[in-house]
């Protein structure tokens, strides 16, 4: 079986979230940079899995990123994938990042793509439902579980307040959040093995971009707590019927 | 031509996200001139024709029973032959599970850019621009759509219904409709309860908690004010509370009028996931829980002695015993 893993490069969780360029560019001065949670902890986590089981599998790496993505790729190679391919541009735009990710599964003839939920910075939870059309593929997003028997697909997928299971034939491509597989740290022979596994870089294919991003902005900071005294929680309920008319 | 907004439904009844999206779509329509219409597929039980009172003037009907399974790639097919033959400028997605999987869908296939997790209405002063929320909440974008049609996945609990006089004309669309590659096996609803994303309320609690066997009181509040549960990471990590229940940057996002959090730190991964939420409560015994610098409420003690002290406060409040 043949997988490819969509992977994307994201802030550090705990980075300070700044902008300069008069607003129009995240400052990424002293952030560090990590594979996006969802795209390392669930989807190449569980396509490891998939091919734990089924030695024959091979896993694809994608990214579309500049050169500076080579260490986040390199570390999902130390985890568990067998090669990279990195598009490489540098785009904001979801329908262009998802083109040139349809590009490269189109020549691959994968059985399986995973994405990640979201990117945990732009948050589009776009990537996998376009790339899906654009491949005219069944996307299953959201998914929580994802089974293999034969070519056949069970997967469970979040549902508002419940969860929904699904049967698919592959080829499929699949968004996974937790629930999925757990974290896994690479181990030494992985890192090792990762500095000569194969890296290609392509470069990309002629595609019009449908977004840009204008600006961006900080949310107004908080006026400050109102602290109430813990022998008082009559006087808290109070100001959320009263003040804040939260109930 | 016509603003066209996503009618998302569940057992027959139209979601709260979409009533918002509804009362978001009239507002665009209004802005441009246009009218607003919907699509609604498979069965429903609700009175279509009544969802005029949020402003929508026409209500596509496509009643094709291979509808009520969800299937993000025939439901894509099928809306945009509604949004062709109304001619759609916007079209308008509440952005939760369904919006998620058939909006991105809906653009690949009209090359129509997608703002996704819209906060506001769009500005149209110079070209048409959305406000969304990027990194987890932290900060805001505004997006420029570059295309001739726009779809706007809207973020729930972010614009308010809207709701005056009027009917909608309720009109049954005859559209191709394929099977589908995607067969449901089993659906499970946590019946009875508040689904987190669409909550008014929640209340949260954290590792201060000290494990499952203390969730009884947490889960009478939450009862009490007809809340969503919800808990921080570590939490469901232990399995004291299911994995659907975890807010934060890898969990699921939320933007409730009201969360209470309990025995919860605040780190910036938990905030990252609630910070929209409009009026934070937090309760923790520590005064240096970094959670009070984004609280609006809050009180410094032990969650034992306070949370059923706050159920019983509001239990007095609403006059039951
Ligand atoms: C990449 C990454 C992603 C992450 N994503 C998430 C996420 O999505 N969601 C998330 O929640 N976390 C996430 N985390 C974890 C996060 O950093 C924190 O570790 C976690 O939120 C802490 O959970 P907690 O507040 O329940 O526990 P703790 O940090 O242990 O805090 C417990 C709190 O309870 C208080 N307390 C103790 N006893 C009592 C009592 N009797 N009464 C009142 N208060 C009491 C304590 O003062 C303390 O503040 C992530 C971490 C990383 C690195
Ligand atoms: N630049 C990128 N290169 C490769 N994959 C990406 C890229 N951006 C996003 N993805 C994938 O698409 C998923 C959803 O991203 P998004 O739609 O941006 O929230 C991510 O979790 C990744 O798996």
């Amino acid at each position: 079986m043949k997988i490819l893993v969509c992977i994307s490069k994201t802030p550090d969780t705990t980075a300070k979230i700044a902008f300069t360029d008069n607003n129009t560019k995240f400052d990424t001065n002293g952030v560090q940079w990590i594979i996006n949670p969802y795209d390392e902890w669930y989807a190449l986590v569980r396509a490891i899995e998939l091919k734990e089981k089924d030695s024959s599998s091979v896993i694809h790496l994608i990214t579309v990123g500049g050169a500076d993505t080579e260490p986040i790729i390199r570390k999902a190679l130390a985890l568990g994938g067998d090669e990279a391919i990195r598009v490489n541009a540098d785009s904001h735009d979801s329908f262009y990042i998802a083109s040139q990710i349809a590009g490269v599964a189109k020549q691959g003839a994968y059985d399986l793509i995973f994405t990640g939920k979201e990117t945990i910075d732009y948050n589009g939870s776009s990537i996998g439902g376009m790339v899906a059309e654009l491949l005219d593929l069944p996307y299953v997003s959201l998914a929580t579980k994802f089974e293999l028997s034969g070519t056949k697909a069970t997967i469970s997928r979040e549902i508002e307040g419940g969860e929904e299971i699904c049967e698919v034939d592959l080829p499929v491509v699949v968004s996974a959040q937790k629930g999925m597989a757990e974290q896994r740290i690479p181990n030494m022979r992985g890192i090792m093995a990762a500095r000569t596994k194969p890296l290609k870089v392509v470069e990309p294919t002629a595609v019009n971009a449908l977004t840009m991003v204008a600006g961006f902005g900080l949310p107004p900071a908080k006026a400050g707590v109102k602290l109430v005294s813990p022998d008082n929680v009559e006087e808290l309920v109070r100001l959320l019927h009263e003040e804040s008319k939260s109930f | 031509m016509s603003v066209l907004v996503f009618i998302d439904t569940a057992e027959g009844h139209v979601k709260k996200a979409s009533l918002e999206a509804l009362s978001y779509g009239a507002k665009v329509a209004e802005k441009l001139g246009e009218t607003a219409e919907g699509v609604v597929l498979g069965s429903v039980t609700e009175d279509l024709a009544a969802l005029g009172k949020y402003g929508v003037k026409r209500i596509h009907q496509v009643s094709n029973k291979t509808l009520d399974h969800f299937d993000p790639q025939v439901d894509t097919n099928v809306i945009a032959q509604v949004a062709e033959k109304t001619g759609a400028k916007v079209i308008v997605f509440a952005n939760n599970v369904d919006g998620k999987a058939i909006a991105p869908r809906l653009s690949a296939r009209l090359k129509a850019g997608l703002v996704s997790g819209a906060v506001a209405l769009p500005d149209t002063s110079n070209g048409f621009t959305v406000k969304k929320n990027v990194f987890s909440g932290k900060a805001f974008a505004n997006i420029t759509i570059q295309t001739e049609i726009k779809i706007i996945a809207l973020s729930p609990n972010a614009y308010q219904v809207v709701s005056g006089e009027g009917t909608a004309e309720v009109v049954a669309f005859d559209a191709t409709v394929n099977a589908g590659k995607i067969k449901v096996t089993h659906v499970t609803k946590a019946s009875g309860e508040v689904p987190l994303t669409e909550a008014e309320i929640v209340v949260s609690a954290g590792r201060g908690m000290k494990g499952p066997e203390n969730w009884g009181m947490v889960e009478e509040l939450a009862k009490t004010l007809h809340a969503a549960l919800a808990c921080s990471r570590p939490v469901a990590d232990a399995h004291w509370r299911p994995h659907n229940e975890h807010v934060g940057q890898t969990g699921i996002a939320i933007a409730p009028n009201l969360y209470i959090a309990i025995g919860i730190s605040g780190a910036i991964q938990h905030l990252a996931g609630v910070n929209r939420s409009k009026v934070i409560v937090v309760i923790n015994k520590d005064p240096e829980a970094p959670f009070f610098k984004a609280a609006d409420y809050g009180i410094v003690g032990d969650a034992f002695e306070i949370v059923p002290k706050f159920t019983a406060a509001v239990k007095k409040l609403k006059g039951v015993a």
